[in-house]
Parts: structure tokens; sequence; C-alpha cells
């Protein structure tokens, strides 16, 4: 049974490589679209993926953090914590469709930022934080207690005590889950569809406040906007994306192993 | 008899209504070793965790009483943790090494302390770890992980580092409670060469511990100062029935 769910991953790995390895190219990854996206290549939309996941890690990991090490070492048990909690648990299953039309509502048009790089980087931030915040408490709360009483004992302050050993040792496991977050933020589409996402652009965006072009919203606008659409442009592209999220995978399983077997505890 | 620490009618109780002390007085000597002894449950630990306040970490109910040490109020919410928890080390009864090098965990305190000449601390690594007779044994690999090291040379070590600081006093919670007596032997070797140095107060895992160790002792039963007396004194003319029922080992 176990081996049986590996087979539909393997079996999707290998038909989006077989198919749309043909596809990629030099020319493919670093040429704009074509005659109406039916030829050419995705620059647009790799760069786009690149900044929206990096707009979203500016928002949502240094937040996500602070939250996690607020719930995990500060916070006591009240009722406004437990109420922090439910929220955390129940953002994370949320649709991500009504992410984006919350982005839609708050960033906008209330907030008039647009259909713009910094509102999809937002909306996904809020879509992302649950993961990194819940990861991050998880392993905050991992590394034994004993080393914040010694610490603690030693002469050091309570925020000492955090940024010297705990945020260390936690600290794998933080990016683990900020790399898994990330990664499910560059794979979605729904979030930026009405918040930041174009169909198309002649050029890359040039600030914040431009909207861009991203390697999931592509996938469906030439999977099912685009007649006569070439099916290796769409399995190339399908590739890239796969590529780029299942790199991310690999080094968040790097991290996780590698501070695995150096741990001291 | 210089009393380096004067305790006066501390009664204690943890949030969840247990009471841990009752009207507790005492006062410790300069530069003996001071052994707190007693079945469990009887509150030495929570006594220890006042005298360096890490019972701040611990929900604390209601507390009344007074610590003097060198005559000023550690329990007055004024003082200054950081410098009293400098001045009063502490070991615990599993070695807990932080994930380190053996020299990192020594320098920890002082760094935190604002100390960062590297001479100093080189100075600090060493006077430790002779102290505390871990020296000779790790003086050539400072910079491996300390978790690599025995359960007794993780104690030792973490004797050293509460050293490293330069406190005055220090307390032992069960220090040798894991180790083998071989180990155990060389903790309670350390202490007789300390106590020439500090202050010390140690809860012994035994009371044939308590005998070899005590200058002076205490014995606690269920939160109350049952008798205090000096060690020799104690331990072969108890005053008190229950101390002796204790120490003959007819309850415990």
């Amino acid at each position: 049974m176990a081996v049986a769910t590996v087979i539909p991953i393997v079996a999707t790995v290998i038909y989006i490589f077989a198919q749309g390895f043909p596809a990629v190219s030099l020319e493919f990854l670093s040429d704009f679209p074509h005659d109406g996206m039916r030829a050419g290549g995705i620059l647009p939309a790799i760069i786009g993926t690149l900044y929206l996941t990096i707009g979203t890690a500016i928002f949502s990991v240094p937040l996500g953090i602070a939250a996690a090490i607020y719930l995990s070492e500060y916070a006591v048990d009240t009722p406004l914590t437990r109420t922090i909690r439910i929220a955390i648990i129940n953002l994370a299953g949320i649709p991500s469709v009504v992410y984006g039309l919350f982005g839609l509502g708050l960033f906008v048009l209330f907030l008039k930022f647009g259909t713009s790089i910094l509102a999809a980087s937002l909306t996904l931030s809020i879509m992302t934080l649950p993961v990194i915040i819940s990861t991050a408490e998880e392993s905050l709360r991992a590394v034994p207690q004993a080393f914040r009483t010694v610490s603690i004992s030693l002469g050091a302050t309570r925020w000492q005590t955090i940024r010297r050993i705990v945020l260390k040792e936690a600290l794998p496991g933080i990016l683990t889950g900020v790399i898994l977050g990330l990664e499910r933020a560059a794979g979605e589409t729904a979030p930026i569809l009405f918040t930041g996402a174009a169909f198309f652009l002649p050029r890359l965006p040039g600030s914040p406040f431009d909207a861009t072009m991203a390697l999931p919203y592509h996938l469906f606008v030439i999977s099912t906007q685009v007649p006569e659409m070439p099916i290796q442009i769409q399995y190339g592209t399908a590739l890239v994306l796969l590529v780029f999220v299942l790199t991310m995978n690999l080094i968040a399983t790097v991290i996780r192993s590698r501070a695995r077997a150096g741990r001291q505890w | 008899m210089v009393d380096k620490i004067v305790i006066e009618n501390l009664s204690l109780q943890y949030s969840d209504g247990t009471e841990s002390l009752r009207d507790v007085s005492l006062n410790v000597h300069e530069k003996a070793v001071t052994v707190l002894f007693g079945p469990a449950g009887g509150g030495k630990s929570t006594l220890l965790r006042c005298l360096n306040r890490l019972n701040d970490l611990t929900e604390v109910r209601a507390s009344a009483g007074r610590i003097l040490i060198d005559g000023e109020n550690v329990l007055d919410p004024k003082t200054d943790v950081i410098a009293l928890r400098r001045k009063v080390g502490m070991v615990f009864a599993r070695p807990v090494v932080l994930p380190m090098s053996i020299r990192e965990n020594l320098t920890y305190g002082l760094e935190l302390a604002g100390e960062t000449r590297r001479s100093k601390l080189d100075e600090a690594v060493e006077r430790s770890l002779k102290l505390a007779a871990l020296w000779d044994e790790v003086k050539d690999r400072l910079d491996d992980p300390a978790i690599a090291l025995s359960g007794g040379q993780q104690q030792r070590l973490c004797l050293a580092r509460s050293l490293a600081l330069q406190p005055e006093i220090i307390l032992l919670d069960e220090p040798t409670s894991g180790l083998d007596p071989i180990s155990t032997g060389k903790v309670e070797a350390a202490l007789v060469e300390l106590k020439k140095e500090f202050t010390i107060i140690l809860v012994p895992h035994s009371v044939q511990q308590a005998g070899r160790t005590a200058d002076y002792a205490a014995f606690f039963l269920q939160g109350d100062l049952v008798e205090y007396n000096e060690g020799k004194a104690l331990f072969t003319t108890p005053k008190e029935k229950r101390t002796e029922d204790y120490i003959t080992g007819r309850f415990g």
C-alpha cells in the first residue's frame, strides 16, 4: 500500500519530464512569448514567480517567526492566545481562492495597491503565514526546556537565551517550514488571480506596483485560454514549475537531514 | 562564622496549591558545605531555586519571608536577577551541557556578561576546569562538542561552567544522581577543594552522601525544616525523632 502511494507521484513526474523536456531550451527559459504565446519562451513568468516568492518571503518570514517566538516562548495560556492558535489552525484550512478574494478586497481595492506584485505577495503571505508559524513554533518547542533553564541560571536574559540557544537549535526546522510555505506560495494560482497576475506583459515588471506574469497562472492561461496552443509549451512550462518547486523541496530535505545528523540533543 | 545567606520565615506555594515551604528560617555559613536533605517533595529544590530566583520561571502563588544574601533581600522585586544569578551559580541533577563546544559552554555566561577579551576567556576556561577537576581530561579537545563527554565529565563541565562566572555561592541540586561511584567521588572531592573559596549548598542524592559531605546539615520533611545543625552532630546525635528515623532508614 505504501508503495502504491509512490506510483502516482513518480508517474506524474516522469510523464511531465518526458512530455516537457523537448520543449525546454535556453531560448525557452530566456525569451518572451511570441505569436500570442504559441511560440517563444516563458522568461517573464519565471521572473514573476521569483519576484512573488521573494515578496512573500519578505513579509511572511519575519512576521511568522516573530509570531512563533511569541507563542512558544512568551505567551501564557489565556483565552487570547488560545484564540490566536485556533485562528492559525483555521487559516491553514481556508481555500486559496478565498485568500485571493480577500487580497482583492483589502490590498488591491481598499489599500489601492492595484493589481500588483505587492498586493499578490501580501495575499500569498497571509496564506503562507499559518504554515510558517506552526512549523516554527513546533521547532522552537522541540528545543529542550533544560537548555533555557541552564541559560537563565548562567545570567542570560530570556531574549539572549532565545537568540543564542533556542533559535539556533530550532533554525533548521524553521527553515524547513519556511521553504515548504514559500513552495506552496510559488505554486498557487488562485490567490494571485485577482491580485497581481497578468495574462500577458510585453516587458518585465519594473516596480512592486506593476502586475506580473507567473508560472502557475501562465500555465493556466496557455492551457485553457489560448486556442491552438502547442502541447510541448504547456508541458515545458509545467516542467519548469515542477523543477522550481521540487528544488525547494530538495533544499528543505537536505537542511532537515543535515540538522538531524548534527543535532546535539 | 560569617553568615553568607540568612533565610527568614520563608513560605512558598506553587500556583496549583501545593505547599512547598513552610516558615523556613536558616543561616548558611560562608565557605562551607551546607547540605539540605530529606525525602522527595520536602522543598529542598524549591529552596535552592529561590536563592537564584530561578523560581521566577515557574508559577509561584504566594511567598512570604526574606532571603538575605550579604544583607540584601534577593526576593525584593527590585533585585537585579541577572547579577544575582552570576553571583549564585547552579548545577542541576541531570548534566545539561549546552549544544556547543566545551570551551563555548564555559565562556557562554562570561560573554553574556560582556567579556570579549580572548585572554580573559581562556584564563577562565582553564581556571574553572581545574577547579572542577576536569582540565587534564579535556585540555586537548576544548573545541569538541560538549555532548561527546561522558556523563561524569559532563556534570563536572556543568560545575566548571558555573564556576567560570566566579560566583560566590554554588547551588548543587542532586548533582551526582545520575553518576557512577567513581564520577561521584570526583565531584565530592572537588567540593572539598571548592569550599575553601565558595559557599556551597548541596542537595545530596542520598543520606550517605549527606553524611560524607556536610559541614552543616538541614533536614527537610514536607516543607518543614525539622532540624539544622553541624553535620557531625546531626548525623551522630540528632535531636529530633523524625531526623533519627530518617537517617537510620526507618522511613524515606
